[in-house]
């Protein structure tokens, strides 16, 4: 098996616990992984937002002046700059009033990659197609 | 035989999901399959020595010292133990520093994979 594909679902609110951060840096971590893997050998992380965890998506997060923290905002940027599938879920999304202007975006960092809003069948597709689910 | 990794973001004291996880993995290596023990999030706490053992608190040390003897795995995250105070000098010998790569190392080879979430 040379590529082993991870969902990482993110169910939980951001800042309430560390859990949707953990999500972001776990996914993210797949950059470096080669390091511990032999030639060939590749992970192909998605990073999914679903629930109340859509809230982690939003746009203009200010973590750092209020808690002096980076934010949830600046990992799901980093995680488009390298190239990673991040999706959020456009039923919760609806539920919350969150219009597809205020999901965040890496353009000022030059990312390629957008956030993609999908609804729930999307997402459960890559659930079915990955090797291993880790929700956070 | 297989191999399971399982990683743990519950704290020691507070849900008894740590207690879970200690206890899966020492049965799992009873019936001879490899194990790896991943530790984040406040689990990351946990590594810590000398504990002490009050019959009102879930226990982590004895435990963990006895599963590593069995062959078990356990890392824990650098940045997240060192975060909350724990470090090589006054961690639990035997277990393993390293970033979050490695759990994405091991559940590449793994078999299964449970993920046993935090607060």
């Amino acid at each position: 098996m040379a590529d082993v594909k991870l969902a990482f679902i993110i169910h939980t609110l951001p800042y309430r616990s560390e859990n949707s951060k953990l999500g972001a840096t776990h996914a993210m971590s797949y950059q470096t992984v080669e390091i511990l893997l032999e030639d060939g050998q590749t992970i192909t992380p998605a990073l999914c937002y679903v629930g109340d965890a859509v809230l982690n998506c939003v746009k203009d997060q200010k973590a750092m002046e209020l808690y002096g923290m980076t934010s949830t905002e600046t990992h799901i940027k980093n995680c488009l700059l390298v190239d990673m599938d991040v999706m959020v879920c456009k039923e919760d999304m609806d539920k919350f009033g969150i219009t597809e202007d205020r999901i965040v975006d890496a353009d000022d960092m030059g990312a390629d990659k957008k956030v993609q809003i999908v609804p729930y069948a999307e997402i459960k597709k890559v659930m079915e197609s990955a090797n291993h689910l880790l929700f956070f | 035989m297989g191999t399971l990794s399982i990683g743990v973001f519950s704290s020691l004291i507070g849900s008894m999901s740590y207690d879970f996880a200690l206890k899966l993995a020492d049965a799992a290596a009873d019936k001879g399959h490899k194990v790896n023990l991943w530790f984040s999030g406040n689990a990351a706490g946990s590594p810590l020595k000398g504990q002490k053992h009050l019959k009102d608190y879930s226990h982590g040390e004895k435990p963990l010292r006895a599963i590593m003897e069995k062959g078990v795995e356990v890392c824990t995250c650098e940045a997240c133990s060192v975060a909350r105070g724990v470090n090589k000098t006054n961690a639990i010998e035997g277990v393993q520093w390293n970033a979050m790569h490695w759990y994405l190392a091991k559940i590449y080879s793994s078999d299964r994979v449970l993920h046993i979430g935090g607060e």
